[in-house]
């Protein structure tokens, strides 16, 4: 039971052969068994989400249906502000830090009646690749617990691959829903930028951000993305306009779509394993009847770097709020300006400490335009050669990652090479195009890879109707071997 | 190219009060993600607008409308002082 889709619990909740609050403890059972090895969750609600699936079944017996979410347990990483749960961005300096409101995605699953086991764990304030940097304890990949489940949304990534919980949702800065998608063995899913309401969202680089689903199938993240999609006052940002049809033709195959292999994210770098799983999932598509083109994207390799401009200045601006005065830690001072610098070199983790110290410099006076101004420019060309490729094809595919899952404290001492591990993702927060990962093989280490597909703005439906003909075609259904220790 | 930070300074900007062997190990990391990231220059984009957010999107108003805010004692329950219902900090200036 603590193994259902989405939509077998939303089918089993509603013909009765099953109850929120059976899913539920199911669900919190199975995070009992395998927290201790995992540590998918920084908090687990238990009461919470016992009275919030008691009010689902409720509302069936009743005969209310507030939609698909109706009774399902739900994992959020924990950067989605959550009113009367602990929420931390897993950093030391929001320890403790119980919210008075409700983040704009959150009030929309709870509004369908969604039910909160629990919040996720993530590299602290969303930046890292592994989970490695939470101030509370890394997390580790079900399918090898001595490797990363990848980050920054590597709690949430875990809860759905071992079933503490039906759904995840994360956040996507650089990849950080789909790299850890990928390295668990789900399916992880960006939306265009925009698309989905940042509010409560706690910011690390406002820009890029983009709130998404983590689900064991395609249809789920459809239906996921449904329930959090729509136009909201409260975010500037926000997409304005129709946000309906991401369904449309999930089901109608490939066949007359033209599908654009990255030339750039193939070769050097890339393992073997991943892509030759790659090559074989392309080989699929085009025995399905999609037509195979390569495509050029020069400035991929320069994204990278624009990226880690854009994403530090972002984040030293966001930052600036965690400054020991209205929530949070404090250390004492002299002066109001001790306090601050005594209580956020204490509060923030050597990853954020790095970020926000290069973020200030790329923003610094006589640095800006060189850096910042310049990379905002970089993200313009690589905006219109994606533009450019999306011409001549429907949807551009890759690795999602180069390498499957790396072992814990591999890659910490060496930031740049971490870094250059997110080059398959980057582009599309970059560019602000949706983007998802789905899961089609293991490597020789039994590790799963994860298959990119990119598609234009907007462009959510032929998104999902590749995604649905890669899992059709694929048929991957391995999961982490180590499960049954933990049901 | 190495690129040469004043780490302090930057760190002061940063408000973040760094050791000095903080300051030189982050001096050292920088310098190699600056040199990596600093690439941005070697792209041509005479003529080029800058992108923040890929949909063409032209103002974002709402309806200028009084509105429920936080509750304050909520608020003030999370910070870690308060008195008289404002948040408490020190004193900036010493006093005359």
């Amino acid at each position: 039971m603590s193994d259902y889709t989405l939509s077998e619990a939303a089918t089993a909740l509603r013909d009765g052969s099953t109850s929120s609050r059976e899913l539920t403890d199911a669900a919190l059972d199975r995070a009992a068994k395998s927290e201790a090895e995992l540590h998918a969750f920084l908090t687990l609600d238990h009461d919470g989400a016992r009275s919030a699936a008691e009010a689902a079944d409720g509302s069936f017996a009743s005969g209310r249906d507030s939609g698909a979410f109706q009774g399902i347990p739900v994992a959020l990483k924990d950067n989605l502000v959550t009113r009367g749960i602990a929420t931390t961005a897993a950093s030391q300096i929001l320890a403790g830090w119980v919210p008075p409101y409700d983040g704009t995605a959150v009030v929309r699953l709870k509004g369908q009646g969604a039910v909160v086991v629990g919040k996720t764990n993530l590299d602290e304030f969303a930046m890292g690749s592994s989970t490695e940097n939470s101030a509370f304890g890394p997390s580790r990949n079900p399918w090898d617990t001595d490797r990363v489940p990848g980050g920054s949304s590597g709690g949430s990534a875990i809860a759905v691959a071992v079933g503490s919980a039906v759904v995840g949702f994360g956040s996507d800065t650089g990849g950080s829903i789909r790299q850890p998608a990928a390295l668990c063995g789900v399916v992880g899913m960006k939306p265009t930028y925009g698309l989905v309401s940042r509010y409560g969202l706690i910011a690390f680089a406002s820009s890029l951000d983009q709130i998404g689903p983590i689900t064991r199938t395609v249809e789920d993240s459809v239906t996921a993305l449904e329930a959090v999609a729509g136009h909201d006052p409260l975010d500037a940002t926000s997409y304005r306009g129709d946000r309906s049809g991401f369904r449309d033709g999930l089901e109608a195959g490939v066949r007359g779509l033209k599908i654009g292999v990255v030339r750039e994210l193939t070769g050097e770098g890339f393992e073997p394993d991943v892509e030759a799983a790659v090559r074989h999932t392309v080989d699929l598509l085009s025995d399905a009847g999609a037509e195979v083109i390569e495509v050029s994207i020069p400035s991929v390799d320069v994204s990278l770097s624009a990226y880690y401009l854009i994403a530090p200045a972002e984040c030293s601006a966001n930052l600036a709020r965690f400054d020991g005065v209205r929530y949070g830690l404090r250390r004492d001072g002299e002066t109001v300006e001790d306090m601050m610098t005594a209580t956020r070199a204490d509060g923030f983790g050597p990853e954020v400490t790095r970020r926000i110290l290069l973020g200030t410099y790329a923003l610094s006076a006589g640095y800006y335009d060189a850096f910042y101004g310049q990379a905002q420019k970089v993200r313009t060309v690589v905006l219109r050669e994606f533009e450019a490729a999306y011409r001549q094809v429907d949807v551009l595919v890759s690795a999602t990652t180069p390498t499957t899952a790396f072992e814990i404290g591999s890659k910490t001492q060496d930031p740049l090479s971490m870094y250059l591990s997110d080059i398959c993702t980057i582009p599309s927060n970059l560019t602000g195009h949706p983007a998802i990962s789905v899961p089609v093989g293991l490597d020789r280490h039994g590790l799963p890879v994860g298959f990119q597909i990119m598609a234009p703005a907007l462009g959510e439906a032929v998104l999902f109707r590749v995604a649905r003909a890669v899992e059709q075609a694929v048929a991957f259904e391995s999961r982490p071997p180590r499960l049954e220790e933990w049901t | 190219m190495p690129i040469d930070i004043d780490i302090a300074h930057v760190a002061r900007l940063a408000r973040l009060g760094l050791s000095d062997e903080e300051l030189s190990h982050y001096a050292t990391q920088l310098s190699v993600i600056l040199e990596h990231a600093a690439r941005v220059q070697q792209i041509d984009t005479d003529g080029v607008e800058p992108t923040a957010h890929p949909l063409p999107m032209v103002n974002a108003f709402r309806p200028d409308e009084v509105r429920p805010p936080l509750d304050r004692d909520e608020v003030l329950a999370q910070a870690p002082d308060h008195e008289d219902g404002y948040f408490r900090v020190p004193p900036h200036l010493e006093a005359p």
